[in-house]
């Protein structure tokens, strides 16, 4: 309250208004594709003619949602388990160790995400094709991997930097080896840091329309591809029915991302990089 | 391991501990998946398509697809449209979730629901979002109608299938995803340097203008990069709500037009490598102005 | 119990490098079973390094370490069996107090009673019976250092290694802790290395002193051995000797004349020094204000501080050298006074330009306040 009376009010005025605007805005985007969906018929009027709910059945029959689901289920936890399992031990390195070609590895994670991903989308999906990858689920899951594996490398290291490296000197100094120090101290440390990362993967690979939608074949594809070929064949489907099946897809990532924000308070990504250099000095 | 270990003979003891001064370890063996990972999968797919753009399909040496590219307008104006597109979509993100961002630093009431209402568009998805523009803005739709019944037009204002739409495809998408970057940027800025400044009797502009802002430029530099990356790289709003074939051909579309639709591999890694140098330029550009501007603020603190 | 008892630990040459730079050279040391020794130095001394080799932490560049006949400086940390206590404590965040303490019995596969009953034994003795449930996140920065401390002697291992463990509490937890390791010292009788850049803490606890400098070895002695006598004017400058003054001399040994811009007295030279430039070493607490006598100096008084029984002074000579002194009677800003210092208690020794630096600059920081370091020492 003290710090608001210490703010002009014009200033804050406009942010509110500004804010307001955009969330009416935005919730009459939403509100207009979810009445779409419940509608029997819509044309230029106010309000539908009348409501339905058939065309959420007719969805999950005609596009096949519950193998598209599937699809990308699989899909996504495998992104989620490899990169983990790739990310977590190279972050630990990174945040422990300071060797010559540091900066250079770092650099080498970074890119991929800097990089656009139809930019090296289009290469990959040509390179997936050659080693006939190209349009199978490991195709897919592959080239999720590529932003997903530095986003872990990424996300994890200053969590790991921020776990004291006293703390295993400590257990070895208790007489813990290599393995005990992992199962008995690490590995509790990193689970909500690898849990944090893990979800936001998640989030990230269902989302993820470039990638999939250039290396994914028919049996290959993830929910939001499915989308896109049936809102760009339009015409042959009731728009409803596509509008219901982003209504489907929209209730999925919001219940990944509810459970995401339980985990991580996004505003504490970067806060906890602060913290760790505070200790340090 | 430890046996090994106490059993080794003296030299090789010398040789792990001279490379061990300088950081060189087994540690060092975790790096080795993730390093070949990126070598595997990223590293070697986009070598192998930048030499994949110098072996056109048409032949005519090994420049021709460069050279196609930058002479014919169709396709060399792709990158002034996705640049006419990206940097506005970036700058409006990053420029609109500094105040929010600023405001939701203090003890606001309803901070959590008001953040997780910010956030929540990330999981609206492509195709919700092209739905909801097309229905919401379009001739037809809510909005067109309120202006119409607040007298404010008399036809409908065209924002569906132009640059508008994609536009705001764009700031839909990645507000949410700007607003959070500076929020945790911001939130790692000490809060007590207000209360100095305020102290030293800065008022609240003079405090944004000399403390936080110039201590919150490399996030913000690192927050424009990252959202203009999302920006720049639209592909499907592009195609959904804007007009694919004229002011909103992408490059993007160009680029996945020429492998996936035409086949020409070696046109598609053409156009997806001038789409990254275009990226990296742009990036380069901003962490120039980045690193200039951190050293400004730190002269000016001492 | 008896089985971890040993005679002798033995550093031999013990080297380390960091990419070429030396922090720590051909330390030889000698620690009898039972000792407490402490090594001191300020911050990069290599101390700390001194520290981590022995326990295993840090690989040697060089060098061996002997615990009687065996070699271990080969054995990683975690089979070699020392307790060691970190300055910001190290506990497992994750873990409760008595999870903590016991881990290292859990490493052992020590039976659960046995875990239990040692456990007990050890929060007893850090008098944290109450608080064997809690998680440290819980406990204050005193009880955390506790919990560190049984985890460390729990083991009754043969070596206890301590980095700085006082220095994250305030002053006087600091003092309550420094009785507690003394105490917990002679009631196990556990031999004991601990690293500290407080002189006080160094000369109250340790049974010998390690004075370290650049990864180089200074001096070895006891405590008072060290108090007494300092071999130079580094060692001089750690054991309370605040005055250091650049000054000139006709060299030799034993008494020894010494001059300097406003000043001209005579001094103690333990071992013989060079004529020329040379560094004269006085504590604060050695001179006498009075008229009469011999090695008399002229001071002007800048600033005093009140400590009580006695002031803390700082002042200038003639020759606008600082100079620290601490006086019984009453002296006020401005007062022009003469003091005298005893021949014997000013020490003569090779010019040492690093530690005339290192004072100047300490005087430099801390001129608003004449007593900010403690300037004796209780032995």
């Amino acid at each position: 309250m003290r710090q608001r009376a210490l703010v002009a009010r014009p200033g804050v005025w406009l942010v509110w208004a500004v804010m307001i605007f955009f969330l009416v805005n935005l919730a009459g985007v939403v509100a207009a594709v979810v009445v779409n969906s419940f509608s029997t018929r819509w044309f230029g009027s106010w309000w539908p003619a009348g409501l339905t709910g058939h065309h959420y059945a007719d969805a999950w029959k005609e596009f096949a949602l519950f193998d598209v689901l599937k699809v990308t289920l699989q899909v996504s936890l495998a992104v989620v388990v490899i990169s983990a399992l790739i990310g977590v031990p190279a972050a630990y390195a990174l945040a422990r160790r300071d060797f010559p070609g540091k900066r250079l590895v770092t650099l080498a994670f970074l890119l991929p995400i800097m990089v656009p991903p139809i930019a090296y989308g289009i290469p990959l999906a040509t390179v997936l094709y050659k080693f006939h990858l190209g349009g199978t689920m490991w195709g897919v899951i592959l080239a999720n991997l590529v932003p997903s594996v530095p986003f872990v490398v990424l996300t994890m290291t200053p969590f790991i930097e921020q776990i004291d490296s006293k703390i295993e000197a400590a257990a070895r100094m208790c007489g813990a080896n290599t393995r005990a120090i992992f199962t008995t101290v690490l590995l509790p440390l990193l689970v909500p840091g690898v849990l944090a990362a893990s979800i936001l993967v998640l989030v990230r690979t269902v989302g993820m329309f470039e990638l999939t939608f250039l290396t994914a074949g028919p049996s290959s594809q993830t929910l939001v591809v499915t989308l896109y070929y049936s809102m760009s064949a339009a015409g042959i489907r009731a728009p409803q029915a596509v509008d219901a099946m982003a209504v489907i897809y929209t209730l999925s990532m919001l219940v990944l991302l509810v459970i995401a924000l339980r985990f991580v308070n996004p505003t504490q990504l970067v806060t906890r990089v602060g913290e760790q250099r505070e200790r340090a000095e | 391991m430890t046996s090994a270990l106490a059993e080794a003979t003296p030299e090789r003891l010398a040789l792990r501990h001279r490379l061990a001064e300088r950081g060189i370890d087994r540690v060092l063996l975790l790096l080795l998946p993730g390093v070949a990972f990126v070598v595997a999968l990223f590293l070697y797919p986009f070598l192998y398509g930048l030499g994949l753009s110098f072996q056109p399909k048409q032949g005519g040496g090994p420049f021709a697809n460069y050279q196609r590219f930058f002479a014919e307008p169709y396709l060399r104006d792709t990158i002034w449209i996705t640049l006419r597109l990206g940097l506005p979509a970036a700058l409006i993100n990053v420029l609109a979730s500094v105040p929010i961002a600023y405001r939701m630093r203090g003890p606001v009431r309803g901070k959590r629901l008001i953040t997780t209402i910010l956030v929540v568009p990330i999981t609206l998805g492509t195709v919700l979002t092209a739905e909801g523009i097309i229905q919401y803005f379009g001739p037809a739709g809510w909005f067109n109608k309120v202006l119409r019944a607040l007298h404010l037009t008399d036809g409908a204002v065209p924002l569906i299938q132009n640059y508008w739409g994609v536009l705001f495809s764009l700031i839909i998408s990645g507000f949410p995803f700007a607003f959070l970057l500076t929020t945790s940027y911001l939130s790692g800025i000490d809060p007590s340097l207000e209360k100095a400044a305020s102290v030293l009797g800065a008022g609240w502009w003079q405090r944004f203008r000399h403390i936080t802002f110039p201590l919150l430029s490399p996030g913000l530099a690192m927050t424009f990069c990252l959202t203009f990356v999302l920006a720049f790289s639209v592909f499907p709003s592009a195609i959904l709500v804007g007009d694919p074939s004229r002011t909103t051909h992408v490059i993007s579309i160009a680029a996945v037009h020429a492998s996936n639709e035409q086949y020409d591999y070696s046109m598609g890694s053409t156009i997806a490598m001038i789409m990254a140098v275009v990226m990296l330029i742009v990036i380069a550009i901003v962490l120039t102005w980045r690193g200039r501007m951190y050293r400004g603020a730190t002269g000016g603190k001492g | 119990m008896t089985e971890n008892r040993f005679d002798h630990l033995r550093l031999d040459q013990v080297s380390r490098r960091f990419g070429g730079r030396a922090a720590l050279e051909a330390l030889d040391l000698s620690i009898a079973g039972g000792e407490f020794v402490a090594l001191l130095g300020p911050s990069g001394c290599g101390k700390s390094t001194a520290l981590n080799c022995l326990a295993g932490l840090l690989p040697l560049s060089g060098g061996s370490i002997w615990l009687d006949d065996r070699r271990i400086d080969t054995l990683p940390p975690e089979k070699r069996g020392f307790g060691m206590v970190f300055q910001n404590y190290a506990l497992f965040p994750h873990l409760s107090v008595r999870r903590n303490v016991g881990f290292g019995l859990r490493m052992r596969r020590v039976s659960r009673e046995e875990t239990r009953r040692r456990v007990d034994e050890a929060l007893r003795m850090v008098q944290l019976q109450q608080y064997a449930d809690r998680l440290p996140g819980q406990l204050s920065g005193g009880q955390q250092q506790r919990v560190a401390i049984a985890r460390a002697i729990v083991l009754e291992p043969p070596l206890v290694l301590m980095d700085e463990p006082l220095s994250n509490l305030d002053a006087a937890l600091r003092l309550e802790m420094r009785t507690e390791i003394r105490r917990l010292h002679q009631s196990l009788g556990l031999t004991t290395v601990y690293v500290t850049h407080d002189q006080e803490e160094a000369l109250s606890l340790a049974d010998r002193l390690v004075i370290l400098r650049e990864g180089v070895v200074q001096q070895v002695g006891t405590p008072e051995e060290l108090y007494r006598g300092p071999v130079n004017a580094y060692v001089a400058g750690f054991m309370g000797y605040r005055n250091l003054l650049p000054v000139q001399t006709d060299g030799g040994q034993g008494a020894v004349r010494v001059t300097a811009p406003g000043l001209a007295v005579t001094g103690t030279a333990r071992e013989a020094v060079a004529g020329g430039p040379a560094v004269a070493a006085i504590r604060p607490e050695d001179f006498v204000v009075t008229d009469t006598g011999d090695n008399l100096i002229s001071v002007d008084v800048e600033v005093v501080e009140y400590h009580g029984r006695e002031q803390a002074v700082q002042g200038r000579l003639k020759g606008g050298q600082v100079i620290r002194l601490r006086s019984v009677d009453r002296l006020a800003p401005g007062d022009a006074v003469t003091v005298a210092v005893p021949a014997d208690k000013l020490l003569v020794f090779a010019a040492d330009a690093d530690a005339l630096a290192a004072a100047e600059a300490a005087a430099g920081g801390r001129s608003a306040s004449p007593a900010a370091a403690p300037a004796g020492a209780a032995t």
